[in-house]
């Protein structure tokens, strides 16, 4: 890691500055296709998720970057060099497990060493590394422990030290707070977003926690069946998704399948099935004609609900309330449109609390709040 | 055998309805003693009270069949630290030490392929095969080794037609210790395999990952990994080689006198002397007795604190 850091001057930054390229990966397993034609570039020091539903290819993807797996097509590179016939034990990453993998036979400071004595490292080096990880992730108290004598948040800490006490050029991160209760997830979270950000090493994270990859990447890749659906940033994310998928995979959403009626320089307008018409603002880069089929998506909380028809709202549907649920920071309410449609919204929790059920309200947004798909 | 009746519980120690006269009794005491009732009067009729009575008997100098047990005092384990005694002892444990790194040595590799190379649909079949020489007498495998192993056996002549000089085995020790790994390493194989079938692979994965070679992985989390499992199946082949008969008896000849020989030679043999066979025996009971209770107490602690 450090000599690599020396040798990223400006002008083979564009070659350097790639940590993990995937390069049209497949993976078979017994006839059955896991991973598709995955492609992606990962900058040195990004956080990047893989993110997808179980059985997407996310994991397998991953064990392809440790080693654990070659890629029946393709190829993986890390640091530019190919890893395709490199084993896991000469590669430049390491893994933190899912089920964290200690070696339930070596006190945790012993685990943490494991790498380091590997590699045959001095006495006092082996000493002060180990230490300094252990401190990193706040279990110097635990060093002389059994991985059996730790909860499952102390275990979750030494195994990503384990991992980081090598200076390893990709930390590879497997559902890495998926065991956790929901607290001390938030609580590791943070400090797995300090640890990143203070030691600049790149970390590539698979999870099916949307809110997690959200709250923590750099980018995401969503992955359905094998194949990238969308790689952004979190907010293009879940702002611009890419397809219908990314927009209900991430985050709730509303979904309105229809035709492409018409498209103007600055809108298209929409028509479902039951007729419903709703203008959404052009996105950047969209091609599509008209008669087209596609799909709108409007997320809950961009929508807002009154008891009068608001004044020059473009998209606007009157409704029946059919439910409303109370979520704390929030107030759920489903729709069900005049046309038919159900609709979810989501409202801040505040003094303006719709009244009961079957109540006539508007439902109203903006029309560059909502996102128009191709189907 | 007169105690047959006793193994019989009571009926009405099962189900509900024993419970129902006195329920704090019941629940407390009925359950253990349903379950442990059976085996417990067999292990106190059939090993402690006969140790009792080996014990009684190795108090009584030079006690021979249908003499009187007249207990007066330990002479008889002196007499066992002889050195004449003491050269039998050291060969048992000689042959029994050797025959349990010969199974370790033997076995570990096909737990291991068992385990964790050998497709899973193949596992028990394989097994099955290795458990197989279990399945026939004891008596018979030792007599299948003298023809194998006499001077003119199947070994020599294999060596003679391929044109090295023979063996002589049989009737010295190594014919013993040949006899002793083939009857027990079966033992060894069921108990190192449902050790390291156990083995979570992903610590394999997870020593890969943090740069250990497939040989450092083997050395430095597979065998530790297996310590309990080594540990049990060792002692277990270690206590069986230590009290075993049938083998010295048919494949040491003379020069291999065991203390399992020594003592039926004391019991049942020409030399009779009951005190002192009894003796010999309480020796044994208490090594092994204390050899198993010093792995309790110190083998398994690292591994499951």
């Amino acid at each position: 890691m450090l000599q690599t850091a020396t040798q990223n001057s400006d002008s083979t930054r564009a070659e350097s500055s790639l940590d993990v390229e995937l390069r049209k990966v497949f993976k078979v397993f017994n006839g059955e296709t896991a991973v598709r034609g995955v492609e992606f570039d990962i900058c040195r020091g990004e956080f990047f998720s893989i993110l997808g539903p179980s059985g997407c290819g996310k994991t397998t993807t991953l064990r392809m970057i440790a080693g654990f797996e070659t890629p029946s097509a393709g190829e993986v590179l890390i640091r530019g060099e190919s890893m395709n016939h490199v084993p896991p034990y000469q590669r430049p990453v390491n893994t933190v497990f899912q089920s964290y993998a200690l070696f339930n036979h070596l006190r945790v400071w012993d685990n943490v060493a494991f790498g380091l004595r590997i590699k045959r490292l001095g006495r006092a080096e082996v000493q002060a590394r180990v230490d300094e990880a252990l401190a990193l992730v706040k279990m110097e108290a635990f060093a002389s422990r059994y991985p059996s004598q730790m909860s499952g948040g102390q275990r979750q800490r030494v195994a990503l030290a384990r991992a980081l006490v090598n200076r390893p050029a990709v930390v590879l991160l497997d559902e890495p707070l998926g065991a956790l209760d929901l607290k001390l997830r938030k609580q590791m979270q943070v400090e797995l977003s300090n640890l990143h950000q203070d030691l600049g090493l790149t970390f590539v994270m698979v999870t099916h926690d949307q809110e997690e990859a959200l709250s923590l990447s750099d980018r995401i890749a969503v992955m359905k069946d094998g194949r990238i659906e969308q790689i952004d940033s979190p907010d293009r994310i879940y702002e611009q998704p890419s397809t219908p998928f990314v927009a209900d995979f991430i985050g709730d959403t509303n979904l309105f399948e229809g035709h492409l009626e018409a498209i103007d320089p600055t809108s298209v307008l929409v028509r479902t099935a039951s007729g419903v018409k709703i203008v959404i603002a052009l996105p950047d880069s969209f091609q599509a004609e008209v008669g087209d089929k596609v799909v709108v998506s409007v997320r809950p909380e961009k929508i807002d609900l009154s008891l009068y028809r608001p004044e020059d709202a473009v998209d606007c549907y009157e409704g029946r309330l059919e439910h409303s649920m109370y979520l704390g920071t929030h107030m759920h309410y489903t729709l069900k449109l005049l046309s038919g449609e159900y609709l979810t919204v989501r409202q801040p929790n505040t003094w303006a609390n719709l009244p009961d059920r079957h109540t006539p309200v508007y439902a109203s947004w903006m029309a560059k709040d909502g996102v128009v798909l191709k189907a | 055998m007169s105690v047959s009746t006793k193994h019989q519980p009571p009926s009405n120690n099962f189900g509900p309805q024993g419970d129902s006269g006195n329920p704090r009794f019941g629940s407390r005491w009925l359950g253990p003693l349903a379950l442990l009732g059976p085996a417990g009067v067999w292990l106190i009729f059939l090993l402690v009270l006969p140790t009792l009575v080996i014990f009684e008997i190795s108090l009584v100098p030079n006690i021979k069949p249908g003499g009187i047990v007249n207990p007066s005092g330990l002479d008889n384990y002196f007499l066992a630290f002889q050195g004449v005694y003491i050269m039998v002892v050291l060969r048992s444990l000689f042959l029994a030490i050797g025959s349990t790194l010969l199974c370790l040595l033997l076995g570990f590799p096909v737990a291991y392929w068992l385990a964790i190379l050998a497709p899973q649909r193949w596992r028990n079949l394989m097994l099955m095969s290795f458990i197989l020489p279990l399945w026939t007498s004891s008596l018979l495998r030792s007599y299948a080794w003298i023809t194998i192993l006499r001077p003119t056996g199947v070994l020599n002549s294999v060596l003679g037609f391929v044109g090295l000089p023979g063996l002589e085995l049989l009737n010295r020790p190594p014919a013993v210790l040949i006899g002793m790994t083939y009857s027990f390493l079966p033992y060894m194989v069921l108990i190192l395999y449902s050790s390291l079938e156990k083995l979570d692979r992903q610590l394999l994965e997870a020593s890969a990952d943090l740069g250990a070679t497939p040989p450092e992985t083997f050395w430095k989390v597979t065998v530790p990994q297996a310590l309990p499992g080594i540990a049990a199946g060792s002692l277990l082949v270690f206590i069986t080689s230590l009290g075993d008969f049938v083998d010295p008896e048919l494949l040491g000849g003379a020069s291999s006198g065991t203390a399992a020989r020594l003592i039926y030679d004391r019991f049942l043999g020409q030399t009779q002397n009951w005190g002192f066979g009894a003796a010999l025996s309480m020796l044994l009971i208490m090594a092994v007795s204390i050899a198993i209770a010093l792995l309790l107490k110190y083998g398994d602690r690292d591994a499951q604190p």
